[in-house]
């Protein structure tokens, strides 16, 4: 069986300790329970669409909500929430952003300021 | 190295760092220990208010204190969570900070004396940790400046609120305003250490301003919040306790005294008044608190076996 490690230092807390090898990724077991992480996304009574606000453990869909409301709305009124495991969110590399949009730079007909019309013109 | 080259230029530009680029290893050290220990100083910094909640002297006063201190675990959960984007467990954490080779910010380690160290903590306290968290909003980890843009939104309302405390008891009766000037005698200095040592004896600021982590060096910050708070008190009518305490036209700024820094050392090393108390707070929350994290787990495999068995 693989083993995978991951190299955490934690070198100087203090400047007194010295550091240590740790194997460790952020899903290993925990001593009493594992927790999927969950990604919480809310929409605001004025908003039109639910925007990404930050992350929680759980250990259910429901605790997910709940937990969600408690941390990530104390201002907020008349929203929705949705709550989705972080493992099945799967997200474009920013790196590539260029060449991933790259077919939409130059169609600058998609814009209403490409076409001239008479300034007189109403309505349009 | 190619890729120290193209994350240097990130850093340049102002890019963020988000969690799946590269970094150097002592980049993502440096903030694992950074974001972990502001987490902790978050979570441990509920203590000195929460011993306040149950004797707060209106209703008002109770439920805007429960709201500071709920926010403040809030503001750790945004931390661990952006901490954990580096590569730590929660678990590991926590067990970091309860065998104490972790540490949180030390001004919480002094004990809440009586009813004026609430506001004395929102004013200064607060105060102090906003001049530190406004400059981190723009830091170079994606993760983490998010966490301190949301969290200095909702900052805010604490130093109001500590600030109107002690208004009010600054128009109140001989005895309040005593009370007031005490609780200010005794959080002033431990506040301005919360900025750290001086920049002379700070070997890391160097290499932290060029990973654009810290964007001030502490001298700046602490000069800041001098000047800052040299102005507000005066709406207290009460005095800050440093009689070196003094405007300086040709610089201007306030001029000050000399910090105790034998206090400072010996608060970290785990000597102040409450080190152990806050410790063992935290271990015994985490204890007692077991049987609702396997109760919860447990539930959660039940009612998914439970589904399993209705799909078979």
């Amino acid at each position: 069986m693989q083993r995978l490690f991951r190299k955490i230092y934690y070198g100087d807390y203090g400047d007194k300790e010295t550091g240590g090898n740790l194997h460790a990724a952020s899903s290993s077991v925990s001593s009493e329970s594992n927790w999927p992480l969950w990604e919480v996304f809310i929409r605001s009574k004025q908003g039109l669409d639910h925007k990404h606000v930050g992350s929680l453990h759980a250990a259910d869909a429901q605790m997910a909500i709940e937990n969600a409301r408690d941390v990530y709305t104390r201002r907020q009124e008349g929203i929705s929430i949705w709550v989705v495991e972080s493992k099945y969110i799967h997200a474009s590399n920013p790196d590539e952003a260029q060449s991933l949009y790259d077919p939409a730079n130059d169609k600058v007909y998609r814009h209403p300021t490409f076409y001239e019309l008479p300034e007189e013109l109403k309505h349009m | 190295m190619e890729l120290e080259k193209i994350f240097q230029d990130k850093i340049d530009n102002d890019s963020k760092i988000e969690p799946k680029d590269w970094m150097p290893d002592k980049y993502r050290q440096t903030l694992i220990r950074q974001i972990s220990q502001h987490a902790h100083s978050e979570i441990v910094g509920m203590l000195p208010e929460g011993n306040w909640i149950s004797r707060a002297p209106s209703l008002r006063r109770k439920a805007t204190l429960i709201a500071k201190v709920q926010d403040e675990a809030g503001h750790g959960l945004y931390l661990y969570s952006a901490a954990e984007t580096l590569g730590i467990s929660r678990d590991e954490m926590i067990a970091q900070l309860h065998s104490g080779k972790a540490k949180y910010s030390s001004i919480f380690n002094y004990p809440t004396l009586t009813w004026a160290d609430m506001g004395a903590i929102g004013w200064l306290v607060d105060g102090a940790a906003i001049i530190n968290q406004i400059p981190l909003t723009r830091c170079s980890h994606g993760p983490y400046s998010r966490a301190m843009i949301r969290i200095c939104k909702e900052e805010s309302f604490h130093q109001r609120q500590g600030f109107e405390i002690l208004l009010t008891l600054s128009k109140g009766s001989n005895e309040q305003k005593a009370m007031c000037q005490d609780a200010i005698n005794r959080w002033w200095w431990p506040s301005m250490m919360m900025f750290g040592p001086n920049d002379d004896v700070s070997p890391h600021t160097a290499q932290s301003m060029k990973w654009k982590i810290k964007r001030f060096s502490n001298d700046e910050l602490r000069q800041r919040f001098v000047d800052m708070c040299a102005e507000q008190i005066k709406f207290l009518g009460m005095t800050i306790p440093d009689p070196d305490l003094k405007w300086n036209e040709s610089k201007g700024h306030h001029d000050f005294g000399p910090i105790n820094w034998d206090e400072f050392w010996s608060v970290v090393g785990g000597n102040g008044p409450c080190n152990k108390e806050r410790l063992e707070a935290r271990i015994k929350a985490q204890e007692e608190g077991a049987w609702v994290r396997e109760a919860a787990a447990a539930y959660a495999e039940k009612r998914k076996n439970r589904n399993t068995l209705k799909v078979a």
